[in-house]
């Protein structure tokens, strides 16, 4: 039973060049700290001093952005990809 | 480029060196462009800028590029028309409309794709792309084949038909089955897959310093002066943001006099995270499904949405937000009394000064200015009237349908 983080090419010096990581199903929440816990130079990274992700992070199940599910809270599936990317540029 | 000194993050205050990225390698925040305002004030005057071309290339000494109008199709120096009849019908004073709708591809956004474009072939980039609404993908695809560049464009699949078409004449279209916010999504990714020039992406911090602009503009055709209140529409917030900033610079780099400009934003209530967040009085700008005629503003995470609204409250204004049913009014109200013919963004932002000057938030002693951003030719679909009156070439045949007082 696993799941997918993507990572971001920017971010992939912090996690030994893995593109992806797999982490146990639960919620986006748990996903994040399962992967800080592996690499923990990301929390600086991703997430604010109010212990959120930071502003300008957005976090994608499958194709849809959490903010339109249920944040953090959100389920992740076994097998499910969880995206990290670059806040949307665009406009 | 004389006058860039780097890129800055607008949220941590990193700075990068110029090259084609967009966010801050620290937090994620975006990227600006960083210029050296005292050389830039050194250098810059009135009588300069008279003499440059008749375009947005004339204002060369505050865009972040090498040589200027390298991929050139005329795009800015658009007229700025005085709207009396617009002015008398909304209870207004003195009323202005810009109208950039007279840009080489018929909207504002040849203004930001003239400069990143440029940027592209400075930077040795084969290929630029975007995700865009229509308008966009329209711009780059003309720069691009002007520059000698090739293009693929990303737009949502139910967009206008008539941008779809001008634009496949150009370059390569692709329609993605989503809406705006997806095809942003795809292209934030393949712009970690191809060696691309994203105009609204990597590019972003050049591209959205054309917008700018505008404001330059602005100040220019109404005498070396600022405005009191201007009303912009809002998708991504970027054009607004990048008004604001122009303002300023005018200020800072000794043109102008200061004078606090009000900026309001305009939005359609099918896609209204900006204006929403605006009247909760929260700066959490959140996104939102959109359904809209207003395609061209149909952004429902808007990336500058939380600048825009930054730049409304600190300056005084408001965001807005009009129904579909008042979008189309506003259209032919525009259209009726100063003979401008917009798609629907304007129709927006006509609709929204009106919401605005009722509720007593844009006052007849101001000087307004309202940008009205893409033609109406462009989207011809929320206009369409039933078939006109048809008669026989016949002076009787007209006078069967038509009683004219007036003879010669």
């Amino acid at each position: 039973m696993t799941a997918t983080v993507r990572i971001p090419t920017s971010l992939r010096g912090l996690t030994k060049g893995s593109s992806e990581v797999e982490v146990p199903p639960g919620r986006v929440g748990t996903a994040l700290d399962d992967l800080i816990t592996k690499y923990p130079d990301l929390r600086e990274r991703l997430i604010g001093e109010d212990g959120k992700p930071r502003r300008f992070v957005n976090i994608f199940v499958a194709e849809d952005d959490i903010r339109f599910l249920d944040g953090l809270e959100t389920a992740v599936t076994d097998g499910q990809v969880v995206t990290i990317l670059p806040a949307v540029a665009g406009g | 480029m004389a006058f860039v000194e780097s890129l800055i993050c607008r949220e941590c205050s990193r700075t990068y060196e110029v090259a084609p990225s967009y966010f801050c390698e620290w937090c994620f925040g975006p990227l600006e462009v960083l210029y050296d305002y005292d050389a830039i004030a050194d250098t810059i005057s009135r009588e300069k800028i008279a003499e440059g071309p008749p375009t947005l290339w004339r204002y060369a000494d505050l865009l972040p590029v090498e040589a200027s109008a390298a991929a050139d199709l005329g795009a800015g120096f658009t007229p700025l028309v005085r709207a009396d009849r617009l002015a008398e019908v909304l209870g207004l004073g003195e009323l202005w409309v810009k109208n950039d709708t007279l840009n080489p591809t018929n909207s504002f956004k040849d203004r930001p794709v003239t400069v990143a474009v440029t940027k592209a072939l400075e930077f040795g980039i084969k290929t630029v792309a975007c995700a865009s609404t229509g308008n966009l993908a329209n711009a780059v695809a003309a720069h691009a084949a002007r520059a000698g560049l090739d293009s693929y464009v990303f737009v949502p699949h139910d967009i206008e038909r008539s941008k779809i078409v001008a634009t496949a004449a150009l370059g390569t279209v692709v329609a993605v089955q989503g809406n705006y916010d997806d095809v942003n999504r795809l292209c934030v990714q393949l712009n970690e897959e191809y060696p691309w020039g994203l105009v609204n992406i990597n590019l972003r911090p050049y591209y959205a310093e054309g917008s700018k602009t505008l404001a330059f503009e602005t100040a220019e055709q109404l005498g070396w002066q600022l405005p009191d209140h201007v009303v912009v529409p809002v998708a991504s917030g970027a054009l607004l943001t990048k008004i604001a900033r122009g303002f300023d610079e005018l200020v800072r780099v000794g043109l102008v006099d200061a004078n606090e400009v009000r900026i309001s934003g305009a939005q359609a209530e099918g896609c209204s995270p900006v204006a929403t967040a605006f009247l909760e009085g929260s700066d959490d700008v959140r996104p939102q499904k959109p359904n809209t005629i207003a395609k061209s503003l149909a952004i429902g995470d808007p990336a500058d949405g939380y600048y825009a609204l930054r730049e409304v409250r600190r300056s005084g204004g408001a965001v807005a937000a009009v129904t579909d049913d008042e979008i189309v009014e506003a259209i032919h109200l525009l259209a009726r009394t100063e003979g401008i013919l917009t798609e629907p963004a304007g129709g927006v932002t006509v609709a929204t000064l009106a919401k605005l000057a009722r509720e007593g938030q844009v006052t007849e002693s101001e000087r307004v200015v309202i940008y009205i951003t893409g033609h109406g030719l462009k989207a011809t679909e929320v206009i369409a009237a039933d078939d006109p009156v048809a008669i026989p070439a016949t002076i009787d045949g007209f006078r069967s349908e038509f009683e004219i007082k007036e003879y010669a």
